[in-house]
């Protein structure tokens, strides 16, 4: 064999060694996703090998040699019947095997750990609700559900980790969501599958999935000293929002407390669910949100908060509870290790301020 | 003479025709002005092959920058550019109008046993039309090109590139024209230009599914003229349809794309499908399995095609419930792809089968459709769609479904009727072994791509991780094993319009209409109107019909 030029042989054998027909699967949907794949395989295979077997049976038996003269047949309705429904079957068990997957997929669980993704041309920034961000890394542990809210700040991108089986695209102007619950430690693949100009094939990253003990160390190290919410307190105050919005009974823009969750009736009629997606309108589109018995005096801050800034708006808002004050809720903060979780980030907290630039990250500069 | 179907006259004695439609008249002015059928489907023969060529060599230059897992042999903007140019030309400038702008041209008129089409001006309107937009694609390359993909997805095309994307939209807007047109021209003719006794089931199956195609033609294409009218006023003078910043929905988009992109498929495969119908039921000399069940699985492809394009973006964001709608039409649209192959394969059942080339594509048409079709089916199922969509896995699907479907079935109706539009035969054994190369060139370059999408490879990528080095290898040695496979038929195609055997009015022995006149024919197609007195594919007729002509002149 040594006539085969040596760096194509090292290939064949790294191949041959390494060969893999589907990635690892390092999570609780990954093992389901791949049974109805290979599913999918076998029947295609079989579906495959009657088509071959038969067009090469035919081919052979009725050859012009062994066959000079053709019988006419006009077709038989019990045939065609035959490969009409037997087909239509098995397409219909994948529909419904297939649509309990997606189901499963895109329905988080109520009690998943939420991380925001922010893509942007060409990067990933996944912030975590104790502040801390990471560029084209997600950092998460074994055995918790996890859930991306993913929003792109310019074009579609799409946040895609082959070895869970999950994918979500990434798309301006509105948040999905995808949620999985790794299995494996270890680092993955992160791709952004959606075409995105220039550096599309470089918005790549890893996904590092920790042991919980791991993750909590993880998690200490890489504090920003502000929660996202924190953050989104200070915006709240440097955007002003709190001249309006300040709980007072005279205020002229509605209690924002407890907001989340609640429904909400609108001046032009009809309810709304005041979910992420939601508040997230509001502050860019007020004039379409205007909450029954306000007046639409609201500006848009389009163009004056990236979305990082809104995400730590959300935030903010999603754990006022009463009198304006963030509490420590956050959900991952029962994750830190014992004794910083809520009294050790307070004073972190109430620093920050005076050693980062006044507006807090996620306002956008003039 | 048992093994082989073909019946050519004394070679010594056989002339072509003096008259003909391609002697008729002379000069070029004679071609550029004509409203002959047969001549607008050589134009567009020339033309399509031209491209086919541009396109196919943006193919290489994409799987040679894939050989090593590094942007090396181009920037990654340049790449962005050649694959969306290989995008553009294949799909809008080959695809689309491949089958029905050449072979259904040149055959719908006499398969109907009518003259022309019914608007033969309208249909030289659309081959300039055609070029006009290949011209301005031409020059989109040369001046910059376009990175924006086939997909032109907005806000990316609309706010974020500053390549040539107006010139792609308006050359692919004028394209659309000229299929709006072809497909008009078709509906008309079918329903109006039907010889005496031509009822509607007596067609043969490839106009049955050019009607199918030209109505989704009709209706689908405007729909893109629309979507690309709004990206290029987003772009000018910045309406806000669907920036999200200006109240728009980059959704929307999506939506209105595939509304047109994926019934656009079923214009590019079904008359692919009529060609196969052809060839399948001449080298088996059978009538085709169920003439019924195959016509109408046309049309249901077409009708379910315009309600399945939502399966494009199930990892979009759309309405989980909605999605259980689109996935089981797909699921549906699915079922009458199957009922064709079954039905092309017991169509050989007690046949008398030669393995001329055109069958051999066909052969090879019937596998590889079957793995693109049900590797389909692995993504309109929304479970592992989300896996599967946006990688290498849809790359492969596309390909087999419209290289190893389409294209063969294109090359299969070329051989076919070659000695038809021409006069001559091709040469046989080399175009045979042409088949074959084809067939294990495409199967080397695009197997290695499921496997590649299912490990995750996205789709789009100038430069990959490593590890999926090999398979990229395989798929790269493949292509320059199918660009053989291609160069090939030109040549000798060519070859053989000079040196080719004289072919005779039916070398095949096939009962349709066209292959009872002359070869290659008269500029009015036939003599006297045709009457239709039997139906299509019948072979009994053609005996008795070849029985008379043989004892009369005996």
């Amino acid at each position: 064999m040594s006539h085969i030029s040596p760096i194509l042989w090292q290939f064949l054998i790294k191949w041959l060694t390494n060969f893999q027909l589907y990635p690892p699967e390092a999570s609780t949907i990954a093992p389901q996703s791949d049974a109805l794949y290979f599913f999918m395989v076998l029947v295609s295979m079989i579906g495959l090998t009657i088509v071959i077997l038969l067009i090469t049976s035919f081919s052979i038996l009725y050859r012009r040699e062994r066959n000079p003269v053709a019988t006419q047949i006009e077709g038989s309705t019990l045939l065609e019947a035959t490969w009409t429904i037997i087909p239509l079957g098995l397409f219909l068990i994948m529909f419904v095997w297939g649509s309990l997957l997606y189901f499963r997929i895109y329905t988080p669980p109520a009690n998943a750990m939420n991380i925001y993704v922010v893509g942007k041309q060409w990067m990933w920034k996944a912030e975590h609700p104790g502040g801390q961000h990471e560029i084209n890394s997600l950092h998460i542990p074994t055995g918790r559900p996890v859930q991306l809210t993913i929003i792109s700040q310019d074009v579609f991108h799409s946040f895609s980790i082959p070895a869970f089986r999950v994918k979500r695209e990434a798309i301006p102007g509105r948040y999905t969501t995808v949620w999985f619950e790794a299995t494996t430690v270890g680092t993955y693949h992160l791709f952004c599958t959606q075409y995105c100009g220039t550096n599309h094939s470089a918005m790549i990253g890893d996904i590092v999935v920790q042991t919980p003990d791991d993750f909590k160390k993880w998690l200490a190290e890489s504090t920003s000293g502000m929660s996202l919410a924190q953050n989104g307190e200070r915006l709240f105050a440097s955007l002003s929002c709190n001249a309006c919005h300040n709980g007072r009974p005279d205020s002229r823009g509605p209690s924002l407390a407890n907001v989340y969750g609640s429904k909400l009736a609108l001046a032009g009629g009809g309810t709304a669910t005041a979910d992420e997606a939601y508040l997230r309108e509001s502050i860019l589109n007020p004039s379409q949100h205007v909450t029954q018995g306000y007046a639409p005096i609201m500006p848009t801050y389009q163009g004056q908060v990236s979305e990082d800034g809104v995400i730590s708006l959300v935030e903010y808002i999603k754990n006022l509870n009463s009198n304006y004050r963030v509490e420590q809720t956050l959900n991952t903060t029962d994750l830190l290790p014992e004794g910083e979780g809520g009294a050790a980030k307070a004073p972190a907290a109430a620093a920050a301020p005076a050693t980062k630039a006044p507006g807090g990250g996620g306002m956008v500069k003039p | 003479m048992s093994d082989t179907l073909l019946l050519l006259p004394d070679q010594a004695t056989a002339r072509i025709p003096k008259v003909n439609y391609l002697t008729k008249e002379n000069g070029i002015l004679s071609w550029l002005l004509t409203g002959d059928h047969k001549r607008i489907a050589m134009l567009y023969l020339v033309s399509i092959t031209f491209f086919f060529f541009i396109g196919g060599a943006m193919a290489g230059l994409i799987r040679l920058e894939l050989l090593t897992p590094q942007a090396d042999l181009m920037a990654t903007d340049t790449y962005n550019k050649v694959f969306t140019m290989h995008g553009v030309i294949m799909i809008f400038l080959f695809l689309v109008p491949s089958v029905p702008a050449t072979l259904g041209n040149f055959l719908i008129p006499i398969m109907l046993g009518a003259k022309d089409l019914a608007l033969p001006k309208i249909n030289l309107l659309s081959w300039y039309l055609y070029v006009a937009g290949g011209c301005l694609v031409l020059y989109t390359m040369m001046s910059g090109g376009v990175d924006t993909g086939w997909t032109f997805t907005t806000p990316l095309s609309t706010h974020y590139l500053n390549t040539n994307v107006l010139s792609t939209g308006i050359a692919v807007f004028i394209a659309g024209f000229s299929s709006i047109f072809t497909g008009l021209n078709f509906i008309v003719t079918i329903h109006k230009m039907r010889a005496p006794g031509m009822t509607w089931f007596r067609m043969p199956l490839f106009v049955w599914s050019h009607y199918a195609a030209s109505i989704l033609m009709v209706l689908g294409t405007p729909v893109l003229a629309i979507a690309i009218v709004l990206v290029a006023l987003e772009r000018t003078i910045g309406i806000g349809v669907f920036d999200p910043t200006k109240g728009g929905d980059p959704l929307l988009f999506q939506h209105l794309f595939w509304f047109y992109s994926h019934p656009a498929v079923y214009i590019m495969i079904l008359p692919g499908m009529g060609v196969i119908s052809e060839v399948i039921s001449t080298f088996s000399r059978k009538r085709v399995f169920g003439y019924t069940a195959v016509a109408f699985s046309s049309v249901a492809i077409a009708v379910f095609g315009f309600f399945v394009w939502e399966h494009h973006m199930f990892i979009m964001g759309v309405s989980n419930y909605s999605t259980l709608v689109f996935s089981l039409l797909t699921m549906l649209v699915a079922v009458p792809s199957a009922i064709k192959i079954f039905n092309w394969t017991f169509t050989l059942y007690k046949g008398s089968i030669t393995f001329e080339t055109p069958m051999l594509y066909a052969f090879g048409f019937m596998g590889l459709f079957t793995i693109g079709g049900l590797t389909g089916v692995f993504l309109g199922t929304t479970g592992t769609d989300i896996h599967l969509t946006e990688t290498y896995f849809i790359v492969a699907h596309f390909h087999f479904v419209m290289v190893g479907g389409m294209l063969m079935a294109f090359l299969s109706g070329i051989h076919f009727w070659w000695p038809k539009m021409t006069g001559r035969m091709y040469p046989e054994k080399i175009s045979q072994l042409a088949a074959l190369i084809t067939f294990i060139g495409f199967n080397l370059t695009f197997f290695p791509q499921f496997i590649l999408g299912t490990l995750g490879m996205p789709r789009r990528y100038a430069a990959y991780p490593p590890e999926f080095q090999i398979l990229n290898v395989f798929s790269t040695a493949g292509a320059s094993v199918l660009g053989v496979g291609y160069l090939l038929p030109i040549l000798y195609l060519v070859w053989s319009l000079k040196y080719g055997a004289i072919a005779g009015n039916n070398p095949w022995q096939a009962t349709g209409l066209e292959w009872q006149i002359q070869s290659p024919p008269l500029t009015e197609n036939f003599v006297e109107t045709p009457i239709m007195d039997h139906e299509a594919y019948d072979y009994e007729w053609l005996e008795k019909q070849t029985a008379k002509e043989v004892s009369s002149v005996g």
